[in-house]
């Protein structure tokens, strides 16, 4: 069975879907682009379509990732337009490849996550990002389904600074700078999540942003050892399938 | 002018409320038109939540036609959930549709969908968020046309002082014309106002403008007359028939929700009406006469409308959709078109007879065979007459025995408390039924793995059906006899794990009875219970009893002569002058029928009784069979 990796995007107002709103979409749009996906067997049979890691709702993300098992060959580039014109628009299909070996969740092991904050002040979040980059460890609680549940947002962050912009989403009727987080956080269990590390801010310094903020995962992958850089999870089965050639990231794939 | 978007505005607040999705629309096939290459605009509205407002097939039929039809524009909008309610309040935001953000009071109408009486509140709700006031006296010129549609707008006199008109019956053609209407209207530049345009939909005879009828009471509170106040409206208002449904095949484009649903699936409706003639059934009574779709047509309606969709699930709705003429062809050509695709094909089953067993089984000929649904609707044989629902239990027990030797492992079986000379052994029937259904499933199985389910639902007699005059129960007597029920099927030690039970309290019921045969006064206590914070009352878990109570009481309404009081004959019912078709004379004949156990045939198949509905309304019964096949269409 063939196995088709797909990267997509979660924009504008779509970012509030939910994992289980956008199963739903997936589904359906698979069935409307005629793809010939397999489905599991048993009493009632479920398309074999796998998610890694989803985003939040109400975060947007330009790097999702999904698998598809398919009963016949297909071409990834026509499987990309297809799905693609099969979603609704703002679920974007921005890439398909045939899968090689190795699993697919395994490699993304980090995120990069843009979070825009309209209204806050630059200068209070460079302090802040100053202090929370100086802990060892910072502790934050967050409501989950099993109750309250404390644990460190600091050792998952690799990377956190600041910059400016404008506002995207015009959160307010009057667009005016914002200031931009860029955060690039390990995936631990506990998933730590940028809300957590603003969370983290305003434990160590006291800033909060006025507003909701507005968050997106502009990448997610491996991490590359030698350059300390986030290297995209789809580039070993393009490796793999190309020519079969083990390239110098195909080590990691083994066993 | 260009209306401006509000979603900027409803953005900032969606992080903060639950299933944000449900508001921001962006649905496959929905519908964003320019808002200046249209002169005419409405809004319409499913007055309960997203995912319950979503799939009703009235508000997405009409959505279809009104945007297919030039210079028109159509845009959904739904009840938004009270915590987004308090922000939209907080911050100003209006009501608005979720197709283009645009606020609700810039369109021309806003056409609200009543299935139920229960979304009357949300009504309010809506259009106070949205600026317009809530009684239609204080509209201005600026202010939309509010029209009242759906089942409940038979008798709109409980919301008669909030809406500024309603229609009666099938909305696509009378929809039309109503657009084309307000489209002359402001082409003339609006000539006399809002009241001109009021006038000219009332004189048609097919919109009613409640404002022009004036209701007289008698000093014992019953009405002693309706009549319009203005020579040129007419005395009764008639409801709308289409006819010929093959020439009308929507939805063709259906909306796909990414928020989750009620009714996950493409739905059909096979036929339109329905002759059974169950005396408590108010659907089968307005929607007469029986409208078939053809088999080629519905075939290629499945077809295009699982392409344009991708739902994996195809529902074909009606009345009773065991009864269409062709329904044995329809199930074998879908099942066969459709075999191992792993799309399924549901039927919403009412009949109790074998043959429904077998468009079940093929139906489910690739899937499991999980439950299957029956509703005798009565406890006892008698009962059943009453109701003219005509089963014997032997039938029943023969169908239900025949589904579990077929590999169907759960039945359940609808009932409904509280209808019209019910006594306790009536209900408590419903349980020696309950115990013989399974007592016969074991024997014929040889197996103990076969349950039964009992769901009761609380009997509000309904206008415009022959139980328009019944004393409504007390909710008292409701439950008492479903606690009766409850013990007798619980304290079974042979059958009463097999059987489940699912019931609600008769509470809620008689809120609903008040306000289906309610009058002009009720319109006060629909608006005390939502000034006191009454929303969502169709929900368990938003409906209060005691709010409805009080709300009665400061409003000086006397709940039980509204319910429980038997009317008599020369009574004038607050419908009187809404014409659903249906001769007074019949039902009152029918409603004689009832209490002496008297019987109706189905008019499909046995000579006319004279119910009256299609030689008032020029109607006919419009059935097959066509003798055709489903079109040879190639599956993806």
């Amino acid at each position: 069975m063939q196995r088709l990796r797909v990267r997509y995007a979660k924009r504008g107002r779509l970012r509030f879907t939910s994992h289980r709103d956008i199963s739903r979409a997936v589904e359906r749009a698979v069935r409307r682009a005629g793809i010939p996906v397999a489905y599991s067997a048993g009493f009632s049979p479920h398309p074999k379509i796998s998610y890694a890691g989803a985003a939040p709702t109400g975060v947007a993300s330009e790097a999702e990732y999904l698998e598809i098992g398919v009963t016949a060959p297909c071409d990834p580039e026509q499987v990309r337009s297809s799905l693609d014109g099969s979603l609704p628009p703002g679920l974007d299909v921005i890439d398909v490849v045939e899968a090689g070996q190795g699993g697919l969740a395994d490699r993304l092991e980090v995120s990069d996550w843009e979070v825009r904050l309209p209204g806050a002040d630059r200068e209070l979040a460079e302090v802040a990002v100053e202090k929370f980059l100086a802990e060892g460890a910072v502790e934050v609680e967050r409501l989950t389904k099993k109750g309250p549940r404390r644990f460190d947002a600091r050792g998952a962050v690799l990377g956190l600074t600041v910059s400016e912009g404008t506002e995207r989403t015009a959160a307010q009727v009057q667009r005016g700078p914002c200031v931009i987080l860029r955060m690039v956080v390990r995936h631990m269990t506990p998933a730590v999540r940028p809300d957590d590390v603003l969370t983290g801010l305003r434990l160590v310094a006291d800033f909060a942003p006025p507003v909701p903020p507005e968050v997106t995962r502009l990448a997610q992958g491996p991490l590359d050892a030698s350059t300390g850089a986030l290297a995209d999870p789809l580039g070993l089965d393009r490796d793999t399938t190309r020519g079969g050639e083990a390239g110098p990231a195909g080590e990691h794939v083994g066993g | 002018m260009p209306v401006e978007s509000i979603f900027h505005r409803l953005e900032a607040l969606l992080p903060k409320v639950q299933k944000p999705i449900q508001y921001v629309g962006g649905e496959l096939n929905s519908t964003v038109k320019d808002w200046d290459s249209a002169d005419v605009r409405w809004a319409l509205m499913y007055p309960d939540a997203y995912e319950v407002g979503l799939p009703n097939q009235g508000v997405a039929i009409l959505y279809e036609i009104l945007n297919e039809l030039p210079g028109t524009l159509a845009e959904r909008t739904y009840a938004v959930w009270p915590d987004l309610e308090a922000l939209m309040r907080a911050e100003g935001v209006p009501q608005f549709t979720v197709d283009a953000h645009r606020p609700v009071r810039a369109f021309d109408l806003l056409g609200v969908s009543f299935s139920t009486e229960l979304g009357y509140t949300n009504l309010l709700t809506a259009l106070d968020l949205a600026g317009i006031p809530l009684e239609a006296a204080d509209r201005g010129e600026d202010d939309p046309i509010v029209v009242a549609g759906g089942h409940a707008a038979f008798n709109p006199e409980p919301i008669a002082a909030f809406v500024d008109a309603a229609v009666l019956g099938d909305g696509e053609q009378i929809s039309i014309a109503i657009s084309e209407v307000v489209r002359e209207w402001k082409g003339e530049g609006r000539p006399g106002g809002r009241d001109e345009l009021l006038m000219r939909l009332a004189e048609s005879g097919g919109v009613y403008v409640p404002k022009f009828y004036d209701v007289d009471y008698h000093p014992d509170g019953r009405i002693k007359r309706v009549a319009p106040n203005r020579p040129e409206v007419p005395w009764r208002v008639h409801k709308h028939t289409v006819m010929d449904l093959d020439e009308w095949p929507y939805p063709k484009k259906p909306l796909v929700p990414l928020a989750e649903t009620v009714h996950e699936r493409f739905s059909v409706e096979i036929f339109r009406g329905c002759t059974r003639g169950c005396r408590f059934c108010q659907a089968g009574m307005i929607t007469r006469p029986v409208r078939e779709r053809s088999i080629t047509t519905i075939g290629a309606m499945v077809d295009n409308g699982i392409k344009e969709s991708g739902f994996n699930e195809v529902g074909l709705l009606s009345l009773s959709s065991a009864d269409h003429s062709e329904i044995a062809e329809v199930a074998k050509g879908l099942a066969d078109r459709y075999e191992g695709t792993n799309t399924s094909l549901s039927l919403p089953s009412t009949r109790v007879d074998a043959f429904n067993i077998d468009l079940a089984n093929e139906f489910s000929r690739n899937g499991r065979r999980s439950g299957l649904t029956f509703a005798p609707e009565g406890g006892s044989e008698r009962m059943r007459k009453v109701i003219n629902k005509m089963v014997t239990e032997e039938d029943l027990i023969r169908t239900v025995t025949t589904a579990y030797s077929q590999g169907w492992r759960q039945v359940k079986l609808y009932f409904m408390c509280g209808l019209p000379t019910e006594q306790d052994e009536d209900v408590l029937g419903i349980a020696d039924l309950a115990k013989k259904v399974i007592k016969a499933g074991r024997e014929a199985t040889g197996s103990r793995d076969i349950r039964c389910t009992v769901s009761i639902g609380g009997f509000v007699p309904k206008p415009h059906t022959p139980f328009q005059w019944a004393g409504q129960a007390d909710h008292e007597t409701v439950d008492r006899r479903l606690k009766a029920l409850r013990d007798s099927l619980r304290g079974d030690k042979e059958y009463g794990r097999a059987i489940g039970f699912r019931y609600h309290d008769g509470k809620p019921s008689i809120v609903e009875g008040l306000l289906s045969r309610g009058d002009r006064r009720v319109g006060a206590v629909i608006r005390a219970v939502w000034e006191d914070g009454g929303r969502f009352d169709g929900w368990s878990e938003h409906f209060s009893y005691e709010r409805w109570m009080a709300a009665a009481d400061q409003a000086g309404i006397d709940v039980d002569w509204y319910t429980t009081r038997e009317r008599e004959e020369n009574e004038v019912l607050p419908w009187d002058h809404l014409d659903a078709g249906l001769d007074r004379e019949w039902l009152w004949q029918d409603w004689q029928e009832a209490v002496s156990g008297g019987e109706v045939e189905d008019c499909r198949w046995t000579p006319c009784y004279d119910c009256g509905v299609c030689p008032t309304m020029g109607t006919e019964i419009q059935i097959g069979p066509t003798g055709r096949k489903l079109l040879p269409l190639t599956v993806v």
